[in-house]
């Protein structure tokens, strides 16, 4: 598992989204420049999975990319903590109450280009 | 040593189990099956309703405030507020408090004003660095982190990982190589500041434990002060180990508590789930499934109060608290294993805690020294340095 989600983006539309399966996980949202915007999880108390959140999301973002992982709590976290490593700032639409209780990472090497 | 629980201790575990049941169990009916932690209004609420009890800082000593309970008092009430979903690594979710760091209790004066109190009044958080990725088990030969002294400072160069907070900490005792020929004897340990120019949370490490996450980190010629050594040079593993050898029996007790209540629910379960036409408690698969986890759970109840009484009664005790997390951590594990067992499908899902409590429960097998090492500890006891 990269420790980036480095996914290709997908974008994002009500028939790609209703495709995708009902797991749990983390996903990030991209705007029309593929920078993220956003980034969320499908845990436990999800009706749907991803695929119910990120249905939700469909007027928010132009893409999306998604990780299937049962630890969907603490990876949600690293990836905004490392977003916040490379950028110095959580994704514009991630709340307060998202971003609040994160710690710091100073991961090797940088993400610094746009995102493929 | 008594059998009969005192009026007081009687008192406290109905104030306990009272608490969780009111106040815990309805709150997880809304949270995540791995929320590790509560929403701050309801954490503040719940913390206010614990200082009215008296009950605040269990773990924190007498004279710095904490509230004065002998070992087997704490341990009852490490297993009662245990019995919930995430009561075994976040009983309560943390609303009695936490003691931070114990070695920080043997600070100098010094060192108690910079980092003991602050922690105490929440104002700070520490980090506990000993795992490296050489090994855990024995970190007196496996700790490779090293620290040479360059004038009032020592500059440390090294790596640890599975170490948990961090990333959030503001300090953290980092244990380092400071004389290479001495094994134990040549590890010092430091109060390193995580501000400190060199210190690198690297990444996250995920586990079975999915509501929390431990971090590797990385120290590249990072300067620390002669002045935040803790206790002597090449004396690290001296510190506070009376007091690490302690908390192995509220550990143990945290893994009964959940024990417990996994059986519990196994057994109401078995009373009202049918097969074949009766119900699974008919079944002497099932009877006998329970009744082993009955004697899983006395036997581990009592090994672990006999260590928490000696304690108490000034005797050693390094032996029996080995034994009491051998015992427990094992012993929890097949309870958790045989309840999920028997809630059949719905043991695996999300809906009841068993998922959690199995995983999690792995986790203690390994942690705060595994069952091997603890073996090894007994032995040693048992025979003396003719083992060595």
């Amino acid at each position: 598992m990269s420790l980036r989600l480095s996914k290709q983006w997908v974008p994002l539309n009500p028939q790609s989204a209703g495709q995708l399966k009902g797991e749990l996980g983390v996903f990030q949202l991209g705007n029309e420049n593929k920078e993220v915007i956003y980034i969320g999880s499908a845990g436990s108390r999800s009706q749907f999975g991803l695929r119910g959140e990120i249905i939700t999301h469909l007027k928010d973002a132009a893409f999306f990319r998604i990780e299937v992982t049962s630890a969907y709590s603490t990876r949600f976290q690293e990836l905004l903590m490392l977003h916040h490593a490379d950028f110095g700032c959580y994704p514009t639409l991630n709340s307060e109450s998202d971003t609040a209780k994160l710690g710091k990472l100073s991961p090797m090497g940088k993400q610094t280009c746009t995102y493929n | 040593m008594h059998l009969q629980l005192t009026q007081e201790q009687d008192l406290i575990i109905s104030m306990v189990r009272k608490f969780v049941a009111e106040e815990i169990l309805p709150l997880e009916l809304t949270l995540d099956a791995d929320a590790d932690d509560l929403p701050e209004e309801d954490r503040l609420r719940l913390i206010s309703k614990v200082k009215e009890m008296g009950l605040y800082g269990l773990d924190i000593p007498v004279e710095f405030g904490g509230p004065e309970l002998d070992m087997v008092t704490r341990t009852l009430i490490a297993i009662e507020m245990s019995k919930h979903r995430a009561g075994l690594y976040s009983p309560c979710y943390g609303v009695f408090g936490g003691a931070g760091l114990a070695q920080l209790f043997e600070a100098n004066d010094d060192q108690k004003e910079r980092y003991l109190f602050p922690t105490l009044r929440g104002e700070k958080k520490g980090f506990f660095g000993l795992t490296e990725p050489s090994g855990g088990s024995d970190p007196a030969r496996a700790i490779q982190t090293k620290a040479v002294r360059d004038g009032d400072d020592w500059v440390i160069d090294g790596s640890k990982i599975f170490i948990s907070g961090a990333d959030k900490a503001d300090f953290g005792l980092l244990f380092a190589r400071t004389s290479p020929e001495k094994g134990r004897g040549g590890v010092t340990c430091f109060i390193v500041d995580t501000d400190t120019p060199g210190f690198h949370v690297r990444r996250i490490v995920h586990t079975l434990r999915s509501a929390k996450y431990a971090t590797e980190l990385q120290f590249e010629n990072m300067r620390v002060p002669d002045a935040n050594i803790l206790g002597e040079v090449n004396k690290g593993f001296a510190i506070a180990s009376d007091r690490l050898n302690r908390q192995r029996i509220p550990y143990s007790a945290g893994c009964i508590g959940v024990a417990i209540k996994a059986h519990e629910m196994a057994v109401e379960y078995s009373k009202i789930r049918e097969t074949f036409g009766a119900t699974l408690s008919s079944r002497q698969a099932i009877q006998w499934m329970l009744v082993d986890n009955e004697i899983d759970i006395k036997q581990s109840t009592w090994i672990t109060l006999e260590a928490a009484d000696r304690v108490d009664q000034g005797l050693s005790f390094r032996k029996e608290a080995a034994m009491a997390k051998l015992v427990a951590t094992e012993a929890a594990s097949r309870v958790v294993d045989r309840s999920l067992q028997i809630h059949g499908g719905y043991g695996v899902t999300k809906d009841f805690p068993f998922e959690r409590w199995y995983r999690e429960m792995r986790i203690r097998r390994i942690g705060e020294g595994p069952s091997e090492v603890q073996r090894h500890i007994i032995a040693r006891e048992i025979l003396g340095s003719s083992l060595l």
